[in-house]
């Protein structure tokens, strides 16, 4: 990184966009709080079936990734799933 | 058979009055058959702005409630006798007015005029439905900020639900001294962001506060906001023009000559 690239990121332009880019991921997927609570929620039930997660821990949100075809940044979901043990098989 | 062009943006104040002014202005001086008409009942500004507000006598609920025919309410402009404006009811709210009215109306005054210019309200309620109501197109006017950009993507969202097809974007009051040095979004940033065709950017610039003073807008004339909106205009009427410069040699010669102006 340049060091014009370091000063680049610093400016309040570039800080609006990116800030920009993130709160209309949200806007525009129309996702309300209950609703990602909701996601969580459930997340949290089918991954406990597998493994002993930290729900607490537990982070999801809407967010944009360079998508692997030619189609720029696209929007996903972001899941941060701490685990605490794996579950030792039963018998 | 006329274009109905709606100027809306969602966030008050970022100039979606004075660029209908300007615009509307501008296509007349292109010899245009053009009526503005001000959908924002209650806040009645278009006519101060276009400096006629001294002519009214009948306004859009007026012609709506058929208390007059739409002839008697149009005014003529001062300048071009082919602008005309419809002004709104200062005295009334958004609800003596409803979008199917809007769309019958609209589709009487496209029978005469090639242009017709609806200036929207800020906000997403029933005075921006009624604006868009009989638009074909619009124009999105944001400013290169944040909250403006954000209520800009909410009203493009809300634009393509309502199936208007063809939306270009303006930024307006755009300081290409403050976006060379970073501290502003660039219009191609906000561009990206909002991912829509722009069809202007137009510079923060004094004259417009003195235009809108005088009552007379600034298109067409040497300042740089001035030539900003005729390319707009120009761009309206399907012409290709380049985007102006905003910075360096033209801003300050443009600079030197309004100075020179006031002096004479």
């Amino acid at each position: 990184m340049g060091l014009a690239e370091f000063f680049k990121k610093k400016s309040s332009g570039n800080v609006a966009k990116d800030r920009l880019k993130l709160v209309l991921v949200s806007d525009r997927a129309n996702c309300s709080p209950e609703i990602m609570e909701q996601i969580k929620n459930d997340i949290i039930n089918v991954i406990s079936k597998y493994v002993e997660i930290d729900a607490e821990g537990l982070d999801i949100k809407i967010t944009q990734t360079e998508s692997e075809g030619n189609n720029g940044t696209v929007p996903a979901l972001y899941a941060n799933i701490p685990i605490k043990d794996l579950k030792t098989p039963k018998k | 058979m006329g274009e109905v062009i709606v100027i809306t943006s969602g966030k008050g104040g970022v100039g979606k009055t004075t660029t209908t002014a300007n615009v509307g202005t501008g296509l007349a001086k292109l010899g245009k058959k053009v009526v503005l008409i001000d959908t924002d009942i209650g806040l009645r500004n278009l006519d101060v702005v276009m400096g006629l507000e001294n002519r009214i006598v009948y306004n859009l609920v007026d012609v709506v409630e058929g208390n007059c025919r739409i002839k008697q309410a149009l005014i003529k402009d001062k300048r071009y006798p082919n602008l005309y404006l419809l002004p709104s009811a200062q005295t009334r709210d958004k609800t003596a007015v409803n979008p199917e009215q809007m769309k019958k109306l609209a589709d009487e005054l496209r029978e005469e005029f090639d242009y017709i210019l609806m200036d929207c309200p800020a906000g997403i309620e029933q005075g921006f439905k009624n604006a868009i109501a009989g638009a074909d197109s619009a124009l999105v006017v944001t400013t290169p900020e944040v909250s403006a950009v954000r209520d800009a993507d909410r009203i493009i969202g809300l634009l393509e639900a309502n199936e208007i097809k063809s939306t270009h974007l303006i930024v307006n009051r755009l300081r290409s001294d403050m976006v060379k040095r970073g501290d502003m979004m660039s219009s191609d940033d906000v561009v990206e962001i909002l991912a829509v065709d722009l069809i202007g950017v137009v510079p923060d610039d004094e004259n417009i506060v003195v235009s809108t003073n005088q009552g007379e807008p600034l298109v067409g004339n040497d300042s740089l906001a001035g030539q900003a909106y005729m390319n707009i205009c120009r761009r309206v009427i399907g012409e290709q023009v380049p985007l102006l410069d905003l910075s360096g040699k033209s801003g300050l010669l443009a600079k030197l000559a309004s100075i020179f102006k006031k002096n004479n």
